[in-house]
């Protein structure tokens, strides 16, 4: 019962945040609205953060012996791991692949992967219990654990990501040596970020391998690690769907509809294919008929299959639905809850005894969460405003960008 | 009777010294994925070792007492609260690393009764714990306890998701230092001096008997035979989770009593291992699938810009 309550109030705050940010403009009175929304998160987010650091994990969050991982875990790392997978799926497109068209979107899909990890990593920061510690795993090698593979490798692919997007930096700055240098290495730089990619959105499903009776069996199976990796990567290329969308509103630039569509496309057939997997391995396995226990943990998986991934696969198929952009927009945020979901539901809901939740994540732990989804997203059109992060097409883009839109969610 | 037992045992103890030869033999292989394999119990067979005779628990919670004294953990609560009638319940916790409970449950016959039964880390011959920890935090010593080094620590709670008993615990309010709080079985403090964990030493009651792992199974099996009717026959930790130092033998079936009776027998890591030990070849492939085709198409890209900067050329 507390579940679907919190469940609601989520919900609730996220269409929240979302009319605050898409109806930035239009009601005048939204704006100073949103401003103190996102204050009031962060003044909760600071004091939160304070006693944590004080007094200790158990002074803050909900968790307890018997949930040993919630929130800060399940949404802050594992979600936001899987919603920043469009960077290497671009990256490898363009420089790879060498599909070049892509590259106008590739520089802002860098950026946010980059924001993300390093929220991940903040959110690690604040989770693990001694925050000083953070550097064991560097010279205390324990290579039997997924953790240290996941930990290395978060670790190397922030690097990687920082080399991608050190351009933005070095052309704002003027270093062209330095530029040239990056320019060298950047293709076994990209290599480097996809096998590090793969590995670690995998290996995050892979950690809970180790709990064969512990996991729900509507979302354990011996290939969590290919679901985590599928997953992910159809959520990263509707991530840069829905920043392309906004970046558009918000920048006033155009929207690559072509290549939105494109990707909503590829996405589809990943979801398709994943969905496929999913049911076929449920099927083998034997445990189908768990979808129709109408228990917590049935409903939930199907509202993660069904709205989340099933419709929004469907939607995107047909060519007349990708080529309208708020279709193609709801379809990708619905992927995005979805994987969210997929998760949340694999760190919390999955990990509970039927019915019994043993953890509510507490506002404080909430306010975290959303103090650091507001903070990446003020920092993301920060550094769109003072670096070359999109392609100057229209020479007439400073005139079109209006003083107020830009810093009215700024200074918001 | 006494005699048949004494040579089994005997020959059980030949028959150790053989295998632990052949496994000499292959070394101190700790690290190597072989070790993570299955191996048969009998490779265990010296494990220092506890056998749990619930039905001869009186759940007086000296154990209880004798554990915090003997890892000076607090102990200020009163654990005698309720006592006859019915206890507190009490859980494990960071500072509390072994805990008696009345459990309920049907015995083999239909009748509700209640048993006393400890919980404590059951020391598995092949720990999640350790395997999962990535720092090497929880460590396997060479007798068999499960150490835990907080100086290496770095508070991640891997160990807790993945512990099939659930038995390692955190101190959520323990700042920027908080430790996991686990039984390491009196390694330190007792066992290097040749004495029983606090524990099995406290028991007034025989309950608790510390021995090696294949003579105190011996010793289980025995007793079931000699008594079916007084024991159900099944001893857990035997096989589960890949087996585990402490046993227990009951009178009321086990899952009735609110132990995890779905464990599989093998052991657990080997199911991260088997993925974990394919990266290597994995990322390899992937480096010389991506840098091919990488340096393929960028090869084509510039010759076909050449060669239409040839055409162009031409002409004029």
């Amino acid at each position: 019962m507390n579940g679907w309550i919190f469940i609601l109030v989520c919900l609730a705050i996220l269409i929240w945040a979302a009319l605050c940010l898409t109806y930035d403009k239009r009601p005048r009175f939204l704006r100073p609205v949103t401003a103190i929304t996102v204050l009031c998160i962060w003044v909760a987010a600071l004091w939160t953060l304070i006693r944590r650091f004080t007094e200790g994990l158990g002074a803050v969050t909900g968790l307890n012996d018997a949930a040993p991982w919630g929130l800060w875990i399940g949404a802050d790392v594992f979600a936001g791991v899987a919603l920043a997978a469009g960077g290497f799926v671009l990256a490898a497109t363009v420089h790879i692949f060498n599909i070049k068209r892509f590259e106008p979107i590739l520089r802002p899909t860098v950026l946010t992967a980059f924001l993300g990890y390093i929220l991940v990593a903040v959110a690690l920061f604040i989770d693990i219990g001694r925050p000083l510690s953070w550097w064991h795993p560097l010279v205390m090698w324990q290579h039997h654990s997924i953790m240290f593979e996941v930990t290395w490798c978060v670790i190397l692919y922030s690097t990687v990501l920082a080399i991608e997007i050190s351009p933005v930096v070095l052309e704002r700055l003027g270093l062209t040596t330095l530029l040239k240098l990056v320019k060298m290495v950047t293709i076994p730089v990209v290599i480097a970020g996809v096998i590090l990619s793969t590995m670690h959105q995998s290996s995050l499903g892979s950690l809970y391998l180790i709990v064969p009776e512990k996991l729900y069996p509507l979302w354990y199976s011996p290939l969590l690690p290919v679901f985590f990796l599928m997953s992910a990567v159809a959520a990263g290329m509707c991530v840069i769907i829905v920043e392309s969308f906004f970046s558009a509103k918000i920048l006033k630039r155009g929207l690559e509809s072509s290549l939105m569509a494109d990707l909503g496309r590829a996405a589809s057939i990943i979801l398709f294919v994943y969905i496929t997997i999913k049911f076929s391995d449920l099927i083998v396995r034997g445990d189908w008929d768990l979808i129709l226990e109408r228990n917590l943990q049935s409903n939930l998986f199907l509202l993660e299959m069904l709205g989340g991934a099933a419709l929004p696969a469907i939607l995107l198929s047909f060519r007349r639905a990708r080529n309208q952009p708020r279709v193609l927009l709801a379809a990708s945020v619905l992927v995005m809850g979805g994987v969210v979901l997929n998760r949340v539901n694999v760190c919390w809901f999955g990990m509970s005894v039927s019915d019994q939740l043993h953890y509510i994540p507490t506002w404080m732990e909430i306010s975290v969460s959303l103090g650091s989804i507001t903070a990446g997203t003020i920092a993301f059109f920060l550094a769109v405003h003072y670096l070359p992060v999109f392609p100057k097409t229209e020479e007439e883009l400073p005139e079109a960008i209006s003083p107020g839109s830009n810093t009215g969610l700024i200074s918001a | 009777m006494n005699k048949v037992k004494h040579t089994t045992e005997m020959n059980a103890f030949d028959r150790r010294r053989f295998l632990q030869g052949l496994i000499g033999g292959t070394g101190l292989a700790v690290i190597s994925p072989a070790s993570l394999k299955a191996q048969s119990s009998t490779a265990y067979a010296e494990v220092p070792s506890v056998l749990v005779d619930v039905t001869r628990c009186i759940g007086c919670r000296a154990c209880m007492r004798a554990c915090k004294d003997a890892n000076d953990l607090p102990n200020d609560t009163d654990l005698s609260e309720g006592f006859p009638d019915s206890w507190d319940r009490e859980e494990l916790r960071f500072d509390q690393w072994t805990v008696v409970n009345p459990s309920t449950g049907c015995n083999a016959d239909g009748i509700e009764v209640t048993r006393n039964i400890k919980n404590q880390c059951m020391q598995c011959l092949e720990p999640t714990c350790v395997s999962v920890c990535l720092v090497g935090a929880l460590t396997k010593s060479k007798l068999g306890p499960i150490l835990y080094d907080a100086d290496r620590c770095i508070g991640c709670r891997y160990c807790m998701m993945a512990c099939p008993f659930e038995i390692p615990k955190f101190e959520w309010d323990g700042g920027m230092s908080p430790v996991i709080g686990k039984c390491q079985f009196c390694a330190h403090q007792r066992l290097v001096e040749g004495k029983l964990p606090a524990c099995v030493e406290s028991c007034p009651t025989g309950a608790l008997k510390f021995g090696q792992r294949d003579t105190l199974l011996f010793e289980a099996r025995a007793r079931i035979k000699t008594r079916p009717e007084r024991y159900i026959n099944h001893i857990y930790g035997e096989n589960e989770a890949g087996g585990t130092a402490w046993l227990y033998m009951s009178d009321v079936p086990f899952e009735n009593l609110g132990f995890k009776s779905d464990l599989e027998t093998a052991p657990l890591p080997p199911l991260t291992w088997e993925v974990l030990s394919k990266i290597p070849i994995v990322a390899g492939a992937m480096a010389g699938l991506f840098g091919t085709l990488a340096w393929s198409l960028n090869r084509r890209e510039s010759l076909d810009s050449q060669e239409s900067h040839n055409s162009q050329e031409t002409p004029e």
